[in-house]
């Protein structure tokens, strides 16, 4: 099986699942397994999402092994995904190695900034699709190879409902949400901003000519993702930024420290 | 449009157990709480189905409604949405139910 693709892999472990629990087990409310004999049903159980996410568990146990954290980064068109990460490659040089794998429609535009800005990156595109799926990303860090012990960003597509289902491996969900859209976002999209673990406001040198309350802002984040951690910052600035490197080296440190640790036990 | 990955994934599932069999009624479990539309799922279901064993055959889909535990107060609440506010006041909620994305059974012809 490839570790880092999974390409033949997947579906066919998945299937095996569902025919074995379809085959005798009991069903999940506690009724009799499928008493019928009757052949023209068959039961299935079967998650929707499984092999994305059976592809997901690999990428995230290859990362591991490798020592790298992985980041999701996830948020409408225009909101400064792919700035954020310039400035985050040119101020932390000599700090941490970073390397993305950038997801768009069509294009290598983005992957040809992050490497005007100093770091390797892939270009996934996803042509009719609206989000990168763990298959993708699968095939993008083979073809990244992430050195071990590095941070890795995926950009997603710039799309704030689509990607909210697939889990790609990563280890860090970042929604970013920039001011000069509206403070309610959270809410209106609720599913991306539940999952994350990270909520970014970028362009905060906009703040005083935008009306975005960052108070209310916060609070609706607090409402769908009560554990999320915030940052507010201006990736063009520079503004909030060294919170951000701080945040990100520390669980990086955790990450490696961890498993050396793991490796002296 | 996320919908029409989900589609082609039931679609490949349910062809593969049918194991070329007509079939004529798929069951899925959508919970009220997941980002999938049931209108837009039938649509792409209708689509991605065309010209396999699969055609014609009736999408029937059970709606779960979304319940969540208040991590205040511990009372037990419904949610149309995914988020909410307890009737305490907390906004802190652990989901029960509703997140479910499921291909139940399969009636063949």
């Amino acid at each position: 099986m490839c570790v880092t693709c999974g390409c033949s892999a997947g579906k066919g472990t998945a299937k095996k699942d569902g025919q074995r629990r379809a085959a005798g087990a009991s069903r999940r409310d506690g009724s009799p397994p499928d008493r019928a004999p009757d052949r023209r049903l068959l039961r299935l159980e079967q998650d929707l999402l499984r092999s994305n996410r059976l592809i997901a568990n690999r990428n995230r146990a290859w990362l591991d092994h490798m020592r790298i954290v992985a980041l999701n980064l996830m948020s409408s068109p225009g909101s400064g995904k792919t700035t954020l990460l310039e400035r985050t490659i040119a101020d932390t040089r000599g700090r941490f190695a970073l390397s993305v794998v950038q997801g768009d429609q069509a294009t290598d535009n983005d992957a040809a900034r992050i490497r005007n800005a100093g770091a390797r990156a892939v270009q996934i595109n996803t042509g009719t699709g609206c989000h990168l799926d763990a298959r993708m990303v699968a095939r993008g860090l083979g073809e990244l190879a992430p050195e071990p012990g590095s941070v890795v960003a995926i950009e997603n597509v710039g799309n704030l409902v689509c990607p909210a289902l697939f889990a790609l491996g990563e280890h860090v969900r970042v929604a970013i949400l920039s001011v000069t859209e509206g403070a309610d976002k959270p809410l209106k999209y609720p599913y991306l901003f539940r999952g994350s673990d990270v909520v970014i406001f970028n362009k905060a040198d906009l703040l005083p000519y935008v009306d975005f309350d960052l108070d209310v802002a916060r609070r609706f984040v607090r409402s769908v993702a009560p554990d999320a951690v915030t940052f507010v910052v201006s990736a063009k600035t520079g503004e909030g930024m060294s919170a951000l490197y701080d945040a990100l080296e520390r669980r990086l440190v955790r990450t490696v420290t961890g498993r050396m640790a793991e490796a002296c036990a | 449009m996320h919908e029409l990955g989900l589609a082609m994934e039931v679609v490949d599932s349910v062809a593969e157990r049918a194991g070329g069999a007509r079939v004529k009624r798929v069951v899925l479990e959508v919970g009220a709480l997941t980002a999938v539309l049931p209108d837009s799922l039938r649509f792409c279901f209708d689509l991605t189905t065309e010209g396999t064993p699969i055609e014609g055959a009736t999408l029937d889909i059970r709606r779960t409604p979304g319940r969540a535990r208040c991590r205040a107060c511990a009372a037990e609440l419904v949610l149309e949405r995914p988020f909410g506010q307890c009737a305490c006041g907390g906004s802190d909620l652990d989901w029960l139910a509703g997140d479910e994305l499921r291909i139940v059974e399969v009636e063949l012809v």
